[in-house]
């Protein structure tokens, strides 16, 4: 075997302009030092890496980095729209930073260096064929989180929330590492499709202890990572915490990574038997919990923090489904991958929507505040105040909001095909008891307001772009949700 | 594109084109006058649906499901999803009724913009998005269109009662929600149930079991019929029905009993027997029994009751368990039965709640201790309500009496034991539907005028008499002639009755 490779520079070539960007950025900030110009070079390169990925995605899949059949890096079809997607809401939190950044309390150049950064470990996350690859891309998508979530001057609560996302998030790093290399230790292997063959060729290894030892520790670590119940109760301490854009990025970008790096293990390393059944009772326990803890909360990013955990709940169900029926057809099992998702896509553009009406409603440097005070919101802001319902309602899978509405469709079609009914009813009856409060918050926005209530000021040009942007996107897909699901299928 | 299908997707695209316009244009009562235009636009639409060859021709076995004008375009081939609309002489009643309704609603709010806050072309664009999704569930020939336009209904409807209701409307609002959502996701998962199995969402393929194995039926039923159960509703899951209906505004109550009922009486024969008739053979029996129950419980609650608005939603729960008798049966005299029912009861209870507005109105009060002498203060609102209580309780010649007395029959002629006691049963609970209405009409119209009543003038507003004419003449017309619905409805049921098992 050569021990020169050949690298495969067009595939990575969106890793590049991922990294490029960071770089490009840090070079700014240093030499032209003007706030404007640094944002517009990060914004500039998230552009660049999300057409870069369309782009090496529509030519078929390449990969590199390839020992004999087994590739570190492999851009396909879903490593595109995951790359794509990551650039693109890099795009969209950056849009929303800018009344934060202009408020000063935030270093710009950090800032857009650190988001530029983790956007480089989402689209090599999208494209990691091993372990290693997956984990460090992983770690590397939410290390600069740490950062940024804590990156405010004076705020005592971003920096707690620093903390506990930081100490939480490491012990999850280490327990997948552990789970890699009892993997290894068992199978031999580090790359994904290579572990997958061989639990396939020899199932005997499935009964060893160590196998189950070693699926459960790699599942739980990225359980962590999607905030999935029992291992979620970072997530709301660390969404309130943190500066609205940064949490608009954790509850999309950030669970949008842990979905990609628990899909890949799932769908193509570990044992279907093994780590089904694991799932579904996560995404039993994530959804009940996560809908009736929200039922219960009184600040608006705390709501839609326990409700994006209820969410993680309904995307992780069909992965759960498949395993259940055991020995499925391997196009009914593409199916549940597909509408996992599938769902995420739908789930991150009405996430985005609603947190950018947020930040809309919001003053420049102010944290979500209580839902009390967004009473009214709507009658004094008719357009932001539509947007966030339509948001709301799609979370809660309704019409007006088709993309939420189709969103669940797909997930209980994949259910029903892969035979759960018992799993898509829990998921029926979740989406009854996420009615209860996304209709709270959608009814108080149009209730009357109290009169010495402040009108919210006009919201930024870059958040209204933005908010325009995910409600188009969100209203087309709600037309023609065959879209996503073509590019989800890939 | 033939004629009958730019009517098909005219009946769906006028409302939902004439909402936006509602929206965006200037000044109040202009919108509400064009949303009134629009609501008049998609009635004619609707009525000219009719129009057309009903005579199936085609080669082969002819199929359960005939419809006299259909549109079929792919829309999401990913979850099965076809844009396939059709009409025939099941759903073609109950699309006018719709039309009719919603048109009778708007040009009352043109008139009259219930108290509440919110501003009349909000309510009039609502209601025109209302009308859009019962529209689309009843010309619906996909099963995963039929669960969309479903869900359409519901936050549009939760607007109503919580925008423009009475002083407990959010409660009421969110327990309709709640419940509806309920009903419509136990609807999602039987869908695809079905579609799971059968590999295909079209209701004219899947009418008649298309092979379904037993067990996935008796699944499918169970879920379907669970999901309209909620919707009609059924005793026990009716309980957010007379929240809803006394909190919203009267035009709300007039929708939500007229119209929005029958979508979950339309899915259960359109639907749930059609496509699972092994199922609904199996669940026959409890259905039947729910049914007389919910009559039973219906009119004793309505003898006990002390509220004019509450009454009149009561007296729905023991009219469509007359219904739900007819379907039960899986007879053709009872499904007819079922469906000249839901039109009877669509028209006297829309006229019913307009009528219970206008005394709750002009009063000040609908508790019926404070009401009494309506005829001596207000003798023509007084001779109306007297008439549609007469038509609710069945009197023969007018449009209740058909659907009553035709599911009794049913029942009886089912035979055995079990279903003739069931038939004997609902006769008693006909006998005390009589019985609390006349209690309502000595309370409210006999009597020495009560101070509430002594401040209501005689005359009757010409919009008020424009709304309910049409309601009169229609449940005197469907009471003389029957024929206009069975007529239609014949056909399709003994298709469909063919079919069953």
């Amino acid at each position: 075997m050569s021990v020169v490779q050949s690298v495969d520079s067009v595939a990575l070539l969106p890793a590049y302009l991922a990294a490029g960007t960071a770089v490009l950025v840090l070079l700014t900030d240093l030499l032209v030092a003007r706030a404007a110009a640094t944002v517009a070079v990060a914004a500039a390169g998230s552009v660049a890496t999300a057409l870069g990925c369309a782009v090496v995605g529509a030519g078929g899949e390449r990969s590199t980095f390839c020992v004999g059949a087994d590739c570190s890096y492999v851009f396909g079809g879903r490593a595109a729209l995951v790359g794509a997607l990551f650039a693109l809401l890099t795009l969209g939190v950056l849009a929303l930073s800018g009344p934060l950044l202009r408020a000063g309390k935030s270093p710009v150049g950090e800032y857009c260096f650190l988001l530029a950064c983790s956007m480089t470990g989402g689209v090599v996350l999208g494209a990691a064929g091993d372990l290693i690859t997956l984990i460090v891309a992983l770690e590397t998508l939410t290390l600069p989180l740490y950062v940024l979530v804590g990156l405010r001057r004076g705020s005592l609560a971003g920096a707690e929330a620093a903390v506990t996302f930081f100490v939480v998030s490491v012990v999850a790093t280490t327990l997948t590492l552990l789970g890699a290399a009892l993997l290894y230790a068992v199978t031999g292997g580090l790359h994904l499709g290579r572990v997958g063959a061989l639990f396939a060729e020899r199932p005997d290894l499935l009964d060893v202890p160590l196998t189950t030892a070693a699926v459960a520790l790699v599942l739980l670590g990225l359980a962590f990572k999607v905030a999935a119940v029992p291992f979620h109760a970072w997530a709301p301490a660390t969404y309130d915490g943190a500066p609205l854009p940064v949490a608009a990025y954790l509850s999309t970008a950030s669970k949008l990574g842990g979905v990609v790096a628990l899909l890949a293990v799932v769908q193509r390393a570990l044992p279907a038997e093994v780590t089904g059944p694991v799932l579904a009772g996560l995404a039993v326990l994530t959804m009940t919990v996560g809908n009736l803890v929200a039922l219960r909360q009184r600040r608006a990013v705390r709501l839609l923090a326990w409700s994006s955990v209820a969410q993680a709940g309904y995307i992780l169900a069909p992965l759960g489904a498949l395993a259940l029926a055991a020995g499925r057809a391997a196009d009914a099992r593409a199916a549940a991958y597909a509408a996992a998702v599938a769902y995420a896509v739908f789930f991150v553009v009405l996430e985005l929507a609603a947190f950018a009406a947020l930040v809309a409603l919001r003053p420049a440097d102010a944290d979500g505040g209580t839902l009390v005070e967004l009473r009214g919101a709507a009658r004094r802001r008719p357009w932001v105040g539509a947007a966030f319902a339509l948001a709301l309602i799609g979370l809660a899978g309704l019409p007006p909001g088709l993309a939420g509405l189709f969103a669940k469709v797909t997930v209980v079609r994949a259910l029903l095909d892969g035979g759960a009914a018992w799993l898509a009813l829990v998921v029926a009856v979740n989406a009854v008891i996420g009615l209860a409060y996304y209709l709270r918050v959608a009814a108080l926005l149009y209730a009357p307001a109290a009169d010495a209530a402040p009108v919210p000021a006009r919201p930024a040009g870059t958040v209204a772009v933005a908010l325009a942007a995910a409600t188009a996107v969100a209203l087309v897909v709600g037309f023609a949700p065959q879209l996503v699901l073509d590019l989800a299928a890939r | 594109m033939t004629f009958g299908q730019v009517l098909l997707v005219a009946a769906l695209a006028v409302p939902a084109v004439g909402a936006a316009v509602v929206a965006a244009v200037p000044g109040d009562r202009a919108a509400r006058l064009a949303g009134t235009a629009a609501a008049g636009l998609t009635l004619l639409a609707t009525v000219w649906l009719v129009a057309g060859d009903h005579l199936w021709t085609g080669y082969g076995p002819a199929p359960a499901v005939r419809p006299w004008h259909q549109l079929d375009l792919p829309w999401v081939p990913g979850l099965d999803l076809r844009f396939h609309l059709g009409v025939d002489g099941i759903s073609y009643p109950l699309v006018v009724l719709t039309a009719l309704l919603t048109l009778l609603c708007c040009a009352y709010t043109v008139w009259k913009v219930p108290a509440g806050g919110g501003s009349g072309r909000a309510l009039v664009a609502l209601l025109l998005v209302v009308e859009v999704g019962i529209l689309g569930t009843f010309l619906a020939l996909d099963l995963v269109l039929f669960f969309c336009f479903f869900e359409v209904v519901l936050l549009p409807m939760y607007a109503v009662i919580a925008g423009w209701g009475g002083p407990d409307r959010r409660r009421a609002a969110r327990k309709f929600a709640l419940y509806t959502l309920l009903g419509s996701v136990l609807l999602l998962v039987g869908v695809y149930v079905v579609v799971a199995a059968a590999g295909t969402a079209d209701l004219v393929a899947l009418t008649g079991g298309a092979g379904l194995p037993r067990g996935t039926q008796l699944a499918a039923f169970t879920l379907l019929g669970l999901a309209f159960a909620v919707k009609s509703p059924l005793w026990p899951l009716h309980s957010w029905l007379p929240d809803a209906h006394t909190q919203a505004p009267t035009v709300g109550s007039v929708v939500l009993a007229g119209v929005l009922l029958k979508m979950g009486t339309y899915g259960l024969v359109r639907v749930a027997v059609g496509v699972a008739p092994e199922g609904a053979r199996w669940a026959a029996p409890v259905l039947g029994v729910l049914a007389v129950a919910a009559i039973l419980i219906g009119s004793l609650v309505c003898l006990a009751q002390g509220e004019l608005k509450r009454l009149i939603a009561y007296s729905s729960v023991g009219h469509m368990g007359f219904v739900l008798l007819g379907v039960a049966t899986l007879t053709a005299t009872g499904i007819q039965a079922a469906l000249i029912g839901n039109i009877a009861h669509g028209v006297i209870t829309g006229l019913l709640f307009f009528l219970a507005g206008a005394v709750k109105d002009r009063s000040g009060t609908g508790a019926l201790a404070e009401l009494s002498g309506l005829r001596e203060t207000a003798p023509r609102l007084a001779g109306l309500l007297g008439f549609a209580a007469v038509a609710s309780l069945g009197l023969p010649g007018l449009a209740g009496f058909w659907g009553e007395a035709f599911a009794v029959v049913a029942a009886i002629q089912r035979g055995g034991v079990f279903w003739t006691v069931l038939g004997v049963l609902a006769a008693v609970g006909g006998a005390l539907t009589a019985a609390y209405l006349l209690r309502l009409l000595r309370r409210v119209t006999h009597g020495r005028p009560s101070p509430a009543v002594g401040r209501v003038g005689p005359g009757l507003a010409a919009a008020e008499l424009t709304a309910w004419a049409p309601l009169v003449l229609l449940a005197l017309a469907v009471g003389l002639a029957p024929t206009l619905v069975l007529g239609v409805a014949a056909d399709p049921v003994a298709a469909l009755v063919a079919v069953l098992p």
